[in-house]
């Protein structure tokens, strides 16, 4: 459903806004689409990763001689091999730091979680590369671990890095963040109503489908080529650039189509690995990590321990709100403060609010973003005690939402003054959606009970460096380059906005992704800046272009450029010349284009700014069978504000997969850790994500509300559908049960337990 | 590299012959949606692989002159579903078959290698159980038949001798008043291994037991029949004292792990919460013929 609250000029518009055929359909269906795995070379051999069995260990040393001498191995690398970023400087990549990253592609002093990576072996082919692995010597002193948040900020719990302190003292929590507004003291003394409640959320997995994977080749001349899957190739360069020493320069990094990020490739794992190989050996490297691989030794998103209280008035204006958020980084800092933190109470127009959040590292892979990192950590917290709030003042949920909504000109916690806010819109659109209004059965069987729920989100957007070129082909068809992977459908969105502009049949724009030797910097597929981002690009691309074709038009005419119109996708004499010559067709002007001055294109490179936030509320039904625990989702519509939807079946895909990631985190994923600490569930068996008989249809409603400050009015739509799920559905099962869970996944042992607790 | 023999045999016997021949070394390929999954995994290196797809008993399902059915040890999931009679007669077992993976694995999973596997939780097992299957093995000894519930040893194991292969799978005729099923606790809806699993095979005259078999799968190292659950059924109309009962019997029996899939409580408490679910659809089906 689609519905249009703000005019823009959309009734003219012919491709933007429409349901254009993918451009990355044809081959993905018939598998012709090439992943990273799928590529393969002259010459080509596997690497492989000997990984740290023990969940804490210092590694006393490594013996790689028997792997070297095993005929078939070509080369082997160690952490001496990959650029040490010393510990007391920091060297910063966008947000992620060097010191951590050098340390989690490769062991160094310790190995900090099982699966860490040790040594790394390059070998005629993968059975002898995983022989050579099984040959390495590796001599490490286990030491004592910690898995969860709650042993980990213990005063005597085992620290994994002597050089972090906490209050000058050596600590595990690496690092704290602040969001204050006004006096929170003073705020919930004027409240009517006080509740605080505490939370626990597991790690969860992206669960993307395609497994990390790279071929490397390093040249004679000291140039890499770097084929593999991230959500940005500029980063993949700088990245392995930083942590091998070859210059960016020398290094090439060629996107392959994606099989699915959601945050966790927008870090590296196995290119600098590769291309320290493929230097050793003088031979191109693959490797391709396997799904227990993935799942121990990637991602995933931080598990969290969160307080949150809210204060009210008996009328229900919120007066104050505070949260305590401990946060999950993994094995090394760098975990998403600023999602729980900025983002749990950014809906609300709040006088009071103190936002502190910690993070935390123990004995688990280090976490990699994923959708709105953080923030619906946050969100679950905040919007389950709202909802407590409402129950104790008896007002209606969305009520309590729309009396507190922030506004224009409300700051919020995390610095910013809000400008347009679109979050009055998105409740409205839940109340007066029909779910709302139909009745539910709440007793259907015996045995099961119904309930509802409604929860908001907040998140941030991004702008950010992007780069695009548009060149007009000597037959006069459009190619336009853009510096991003596409994951959420930013080719078609790209291709729609193109064919308007120019007045052109969207057949005849072909859209690809440019490596990093081809199109300009482009910043990360993340925050949901991409489209937001590269339609800026494209569309002052286009502006210049259809510039250069009226100065072409005027040159041949011997008229003033000025007297030339754009339209249709042709040239037209306008003003005084007006039907003076008959128009020149994008065709007839290409087909002339180098007698007139030479070739037709343009490029645009930004660092965009205006991405206003992102808001969405959501309503689920859930039926709970009390005998086995057991919650399905029944319903579930999720408004959110969507600026345009320059691709609307693409946006919906985000919405509805955004909250799919979600019910899984609410219902059954988490990282389940043995007595080692070894992770217990490696593989989509035991890692429950939901599959498809377990979702209903998941109904989007986008408020196509544009952002004024994008030409075509897009906002961020990726993040904000996975913030409100896990609240939602919380709060959808106390509805059910009247019975609330504060931890997740409410998984069936839980929620039988929770009953009986209750009685 | 590690060489595998494939060998796909025309009759029993070159497959017992060849199975025996290479003493343990040698693997059973039925789907192979077990065997090749842990091939993949590493745990398994076997040096000769036997399919039995081509062995024509194997492969059939037969229609006893009394009314039962033999079932080929490496009839596929999906080929059970296509006969026109079988899932009439055993609603329970044919459920439980099809409950295994999803439409692909069905093409190729077979009850023989459900049984075979050896894991406490497959999902054809408990139904054949209450069912009341007996299984045709054979081996370099020749040919012998024990009930089915005697073939599980403990997770991963089984009594076959060394060199025996299981051929089929007998069910008798159905009498009047019969009726079996099959239902599993899993915490998704499909793709997901039974946490816990219950057969109930019920004949009933004019509303009262008259014979009862449970079993249940996931709860203790090998599918168990719940000889105690049965007793506290027969006789009864399935009142609530008596499903409650059979309920308890059904507790009592479950020698359960802590595991990631779910703990000795909930596996426990879900075992007598099925055995009601699973005896009322029984006893509908029952009475229904
Ligand atoms: C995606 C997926 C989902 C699954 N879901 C389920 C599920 O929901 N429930 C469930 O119970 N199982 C499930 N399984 C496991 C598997 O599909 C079943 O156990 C299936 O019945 C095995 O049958 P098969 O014919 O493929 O056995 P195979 O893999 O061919 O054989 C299994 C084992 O039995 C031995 N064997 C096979 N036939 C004989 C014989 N006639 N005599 C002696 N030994 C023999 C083999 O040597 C092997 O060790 C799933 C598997 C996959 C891959």
């Amino acid at each position: 459903m689609n519905v249009i609250t703000d005019k823009l000029q959309v009734e003219d518009n012919k491709w933007i806004g429409t349901r254009t055929v993918r451009p990355d359909g044809a081959d993905k269906v018939t598998g012709r689409a090439a992943y990273a795995a799928d590529n393969t070379m002259p010459g080509m051999i596997w690497g492989k990763v000997l990984r740290s069995p023990h969940a804490h260990a210092r590694i006393l040393s490594i013996d790689t001689s028997k792997a070297e001498a095993l005929p078939g191995v070509k080369a082997v690398v160690t952490a001496k091999d990959i650029v040490e970023f010393p510990l007391d400087k920091s060297v910063m990549l966008g947000i992620q730091d060097m010191r951590w990253m050098c340390r989690n592609v490769m062991a160094r002093e310790k190995a900090l979680f099982h699966g860490h990576p040790v040594a790394a072996v390059a070998a005629i082919n993968e059975e002898v590369a995983a022989a050579a692995c099984a040959l390495i010597e590796v001599q490490y002193e286990p030491l004592p671990h910690v898995i969860e948040i709650e042993d980990a900020i213990r005063p005597d719990a085992p620290i994994l890095h002597d050089f972090l302190k906490f209050q000058d003292k050596p600590s595990n929590i690496s690092a704290t963040m602040t969001a204050k507004l006004g006096d929170v003291e003073a705020g919930f003394a004027q409240a009517d109503v006080v509740i605080e409640r505490t939370f626990r959320t597991r790690p969860v997995h992206q669960g993307y489908i395609e497994p990390q994977a790279c071929t490397v080749s390093y040249a004679a001349d000291g140039r890499a080529t770097i084929w593999s899957s991230s959500q940005g190739q500029f980063m993949v360069r700088a990245m392995t650039s930083l942590l091998t020493g070859v210059p960016q320069s020398h290094i090439k990094a060629i996107p392959a189509e994606i099989g699915g990020g959601f945050g966790a490739k927008t870090i590296i794992y196995l290119e600098p690995l590769a291309l320290i190989l493929s230097k050793k050996s003088g031979r191109p490297v693959k490797m391709v990590m396997s799904r227990d691989e993935v799942m121990r030794a990637t991602g995933p998103t931080s598990g969290s321990f969160s307080t949150v209280k809210i204060g009210a008035k008996k009328d229900g204006t919120i007066v104050a709100a505070q949260g305590t958020f401990y946060i999950q980084a993994g094995c090394l800092p760098g975990g998403p403060l600023r999602g729980p933190v900025g983002c749990a109470f950014a809906p609300y127009d709040i006088p009071h609010v103190l936002s502190v959040g910690y993070e935390v590292v123990s004995n688990r892979s280090k976490v990699a973003a994923y959708r709105a990192p953080g923030a619906p950590l946050g969100a679950y917290a905040a919007e389950c005690v709202l909802d407590e709030i409402a129950e104790k003042l008896g007002m209606d949920r969305l009520e309590i939402r729309l009396k507190n909504s922030a506004k224009p000109g409300t700051k919020a916690a995390y610095g910013a003054t809000f400008g347009k806010v679109t979050f009055e819109e998105t409740i409205e659109a839940v109340q007066n959606h029909e779910h709302t209004k139909a009745p539910l059965d709440r007793n259907p069987r015996p045995g099961v009970k119904r309930g509802r729920g409604v929860a908001s989100g907040f998140w941030y957007n991004a702008g950010g460096e992007s780069s695009a070129q548009l060149n007009i082909s000597e037959d006069g068809n459009v190619l336009v380059t853009t510096g991003h992977p596409d994951v959420g459908g930013s080719r078609a969105s790209i291709a729609n906005v193109t064919a308007e502009l120019l007045g052109i049949d969207h057949g005849r724009v072909s859209v690809q992704i440019g490596d990093t030797a081809s199109i300009g910097f482009s910043n990360l597929t993340g925050g949901s800046r991409v489209t937001f981002a590269s339609a800026m690009v494209v569309t002052q691309s286009a502006e210049k272009v259809i510039g250069q074709l009226k100065e072409r038009a005027a040159k041949i005419w011997k008229i003033d450029p000025e007297a030339v119109t754009w339209e249709n996708g042709e040239a037209r004499p306008a003003g005084p010349n007006a039907g003076q010559f008959p128009p020149l067709s994008l065709k007839e002007l290409a087909a002339k284009a180098n007698e007139m001055g030479g070739p037709i294109g343009a490029g645009v490179q930004l660092n965009t700014t205006g991405a206003d936030p992102g808001f969405a509320t959501h309503v689920v039904d859930v039926e709970v069978d009390v005998d086995l625990g057991i919650v399905r989702v029944l319903r579930y519509t999720a408004a959110q504000d969507v600026g345009r939807a320059l691709h609307p079946s693409y946006v919906e895909g985000q919405i509805q997969g955004g909250v799919v990631q979600g019910i899984g985190w609410a219902l059954s994923e988490e990282y389940l850790y043995d007595k080692q600490g070894r992770l217990d569930n490696a593989g989509f068996l035991d890692y429950r994500m939901p599959v498809c008989s377990d979702v209903p249809m998941i109904e989007p409603l986008m408020l196509e509300i544009p952002n004024p400050k994008h030409p075509q009015g897009v906002r961020g739509v990726g993040e904000a559908p996975i913030v409100p799920p896990l609240a939602a559905i919380a709060n959808a099962v106390y509805d059910a049960l009247g019975t609330r869970f504060y931890s997740l996944p409410m998984s069936p042992p839980k929620i039988l337990e929770g009953l009986d607790a209750a009685g | 590299m590690t060489d595998v023999r494939y060998l796909a045999p025309r009759t029993l016997e070159e497959a017992v012959s060849a199975f025996a021949a290479a003493q343990g070394a040698a693997r059973i390929l039925a789907g192979g949606t077990d065997l090749l999954v842990q091939m993949r995994n590493g745990i398994l290196k076997p040096g000769v692989i036997v399919d039995i797809k081509k062995i024509a008993e194997m492969t059939e399902i037969a229609d006893l002159p009394d009314g039962g059915f033999r079932i080929g040890a490496a009839v596929s999931g999906a080929a059970m579903a296509e006969h026109p009679r079988f899932g009439k007669a055993w609603p329970g077992v044919l459920e439980a078959v099809n409950l295994i993976g999803s439409k692909q694995v069905q093409g190729r999973c077979s009850p023989g290698g459900n049984l075979c596997h050896g894991s406490p939780a497959a999902d054809s097992v408990p139904a054949m159980v209450a069912a009341g299957a007996v299984v045709t093995l054979q081996g370099p000894q020749g040919r012998r038949e024990i009930p089915v519930e005697q073939v599980p040893a403990g997770p991963g194991r089984t009594t076959l001798a060394p060199g025996e292969i299981l051929v089929s799978f007998t069910l008798t005729a159905r009498p009047a008043g019969a009726g079996d099923a099959y239902l599993r606790m899993i915490p998704r809806t499909e793709m997901d291994i039974a946490v816990v699993g219950c057969g109930v095979n019920l004949t009933m005259q004019g509303g009262i037991v008259t014979a009862a078999r449970v079993a249940l799968g996931a709860v203790a190292p090998t599918v168990r029949l719940v000889e105690d659950a049965g007793k506290a059924l027969l006789g009864t109309r399935l009142e609530d004292a008596a499903l409650e009962a059979a309920a308890a019997a059904c507790r009592a029996a479950c020698k359960p792990i802590d595991d990631k899939r779910g703990t000795i409580a909930y596996r426990t408490r879900v075992a007598g919460v099925l055995l009601k679910r699973t005896a009322a659809v029984a006893a509908q089906r029952a009475q229904g013929n």
